[in-house]
């Protein structure tokens, strides 16, 4: 959309609220619309210059904001929204359906309700939606994610007995939760005191969560993590692994972000290199793809790995 | 001019919605303060034809029509109110607050401006939100995949497109044409479901091994969607839910947690082994899940596993570094 098309939407959608809510603050306004407060005055200034043909004073809509209060009048031809749009529709209902999806997190009665309301309020525009479906898995673990809700919400310490995959541990723990992230799977951000940092927690290796009666406390200047750019974010301080992988194992590079990625000539093989905090997990992962991956560096690792195998082979020769 | 245009537009949009009948062009120069400055025809031709496209793009009904049932070539145009408006629809503050919430979980710019767009004008039909009730919950949708957008697009317009996928563990993508019929994240990843027009057969492919730029392969409006298609279940087949069997497997007391953590049953055996039982998908997989766990695991029944499981130590105890 051009730049007057995205104003003229946030125009259309502006007098209706304004006309639901006289003598709304600027400050409420603009941040309903997430605009600043010089916004909404240039929108209130041109909503002043507009109206019925003629342009008589009173076919042009009526707009004042004084002692910081907007009334708004003569503006009965666009007072009702614009319906959703296609993409709006869409938004909204895989939204909502996503949300469905999650036991535990909030009133399912309330997510169906809001689904059925929406559904005939867009009208044509929720077709859009159909055969498009986000799932997440909670893989029968609800009550985990009700547990951490609710401590969540109550603000309590949570205690947790956690699986780390990488050490093929199970952890007990007690965490101050910070927030529920969903995404592809539910996790729990949390202060957790055993690691005395931010870590975020798979609710599927959530073995047992309790919710304790002390409130958490997460100290203050610990802040959530930035999650834009993908959960986990290599550190320059990890370890570097260089690995070789055949076809078989190219899912590699779908699955972990590697920092590099060559195809080596004469080849079909991918080399890549991958940083990781526990090399362990590397040599976990190098296991599991019975070589169509071979660790290049560093070598101790590979011989690692390598004894690995041959130790767990001589169970089979007895 | 950015704003002189925003307002030549309301103005615009305000005029057709007020007006009961069709309007003729020459009405609407008159009445659009804007429009009657043009200097010449030719200019007020471009601008409202601009104008108008604009308008159909936000997905404002602008209609054409005629009054009169005879002489229906004199063409005028109006914004019919109904189609128009919103229907009313109330939201409680508790079903505002999950509409806030299911607005905020795209993190795809596009898409996060449609919800936001959305939830205003809803929120402008009605109450506030209480949103004191979902503080700290955060779904996401990630859309990193390129493919995402175009695919979305072509479904929503039932267009045939073809694109480069590279199938797992060929190196070699290949150009496939494919009829899309919907579009399902799994665990993260995008998923087409679409059919196949060289395999005459439906298909579901990996939004993240789409190697190359998504191309129309065919007119808008040219795919049939089957009305009872099955997007779910269509994926469920492509990633396998059944288990295949149990199997038995002795792991190291201290060992296997990832095991122990589904396990049937945990029994003590002999020599320092627990006996655990456990559940399996296919073979290859549950043989590969086996072997991380190195000489903490030994796998006893089925036969398969077992055989398969010690193919693949062998060839990692032969690996020279």
């Amino acid at each position: 959309m051009t730049g007057s098309a995205t104003r003229l939407t946030r125009l259309l959608a502006l007098v209706p609220y304004l006309l639901r809510r006289p003598g709304v603050s600027i400050a409420e306004a603009a941040k309903d619309f997430a605009i600043t407060d010089e916004q909404l005055v240039r929108d209130l200034e041109l909503l002043f210059m507009c109206g019925l043909p003629g342009g008589m004073p009173d076919d042009l809509i009526d707009a004042h904001w004084e002692d910081d209060q907007i009334y708004l009048a003569n503006a009965d031809t666009i007072a009702r929204p614009l319906r959703l749009g296609v993409d709006e529709a869409l938004a909204l209902m895989v939204g909502l359906r996503m949300l469905v999806g999650l036991q535990g997190l909030a009133d399912r009665d309330a997510i169906n309700r809001t689904i059925a309301k929406l559904e005939s309020a867009a009208g044509e525009a929720a077709e859009a939606a159909k055969n498009v479906e986000v799932e997440i898995s909670s893989r029968g673990r609800g009550e985990v994610l009700a547990t951490c809700t609710q401590a969540l919400t109550q603000g309590n310490r949570l205690h947790l007995r956690y699986y780390v995959p990488t050490r093929d541990e199970i952890t007990e723990r007690d965490v101050d939760p910070m927030r529920i992230v969903l995404d592809g799977v539910p996790y729990l951000e949390g202060w957790c005191h055993r690691a005395e940092d931010v870590r975020l927690f798979r609710l599927d290796r959530i073995q047992e969560a309790t919710v304790l009666d002390e409130p958490a406390k997460v100290p203050d200047e610990v802040q959530p993590r930035n999650l834009d750019e993908g959960l986990f974010q290599p550190s320059v301080d990890d370890a570097l692994v260089t690995l070789e992988l055949d076809p078989a194992a190219y899912w590699v590079v779908e699955y972990y972000q590697c920092e590099t990625v060559e195809e080596l000539p004469n080849s079909d093989r991918l080399r890549v290199g991958l940083r990781t905090p526990d090399t362990r997990w590397v040599a976990r992962l190098v296991l599991r793809l019975g070589g169509a991956a071979r660790i290049v560096a560093p070598v101790e690792l590979a011989d690692r790995v390598r004894d690995q195998a041959r130790a767990a082979l001589a169970h089979y020769s007895a | 001019m950015s704003a002189r245009r925003t307002e030549r537009l309301l103005n615009l949009v305000i005029c057709l919605l007020a007006s009961r009948r069709y309007l003729s062009k020459e009405q609407i120069r008159i009445s659009v303060e804007q429009y009657a400055s043009c200097q010449t025809e030719d200019a007020f031709e471009r601008m409202f034809e601009r104008d108008k496209d604009e308008l159909r793009e936000m997905g404002i009904p602008l209609e054409t029509g005629s009054n009169s049932a005879w002489f229906t070539d004199e063409v005028g145009y109006r914004i019919d109110r109904d189609r128009y408006a919103l229907p009313e629809v109330s939201f409680d503050p508790e079903e505002m607050a999950i509409l806030g919430l299911a607005a905020r979980v795209w993190q795809t710019a596009s898409l996060a401006e449609a919800g936001s767009g959305a939830l205003l004008k809803l929120k402008a039909s009605g109450v506030d939100t209480d949103e004191s009730s979902l503080v700290g919950i955060e779904p996401r949708i990630r859309t990193t995949e390129p493919a995402f957008l175009p695919l979305l697009h072509a479904k929503q317009v039932r267009r045939p497109v073809t694109f480069p996928y590279r199938k797992p563990g060929e190196r070699e993508p290949m150009l496939r044409h494919i009829e899309p019929w919907g579009l399902r994240q799994r665990r993260g990843h995008w998923y087409l479901v679409g059919h196949d027009r060289d395999r005459e057969a439906v298909r579901v492919f990996r939004l993240g091994r789409i190697s190359g730029p998504v191309r129309a392969d065919g007119p808008d409006g040219s795919v049939v969607i089957p009305p009872d298609v099955d997007v779910d279940s269509l994926v469920d087949r492509y990633t396998p839910s059944a288990p295949q069997g149990v199997a038995r497997v002795l792991v190291r007391p201290d060992g296997g947690q990832g095991l122990r953590r589904r396990a049937l049953s945990v029994t003590a055996a002999e020599d320092d082994w627990d006996e655990v039982m456990v559940m399996y998908w296919d073979e290859e997989s549950f043989a590969e899940e086996l072997a991380q766990y190195g000489p903490d695991v030994v796998a006893v029944d089925p036969p398969e596993v077992r055989d398969t499981l010690i193919s693949r130590l062998r060839l990692l105890a032969e690996v020279s570094s």
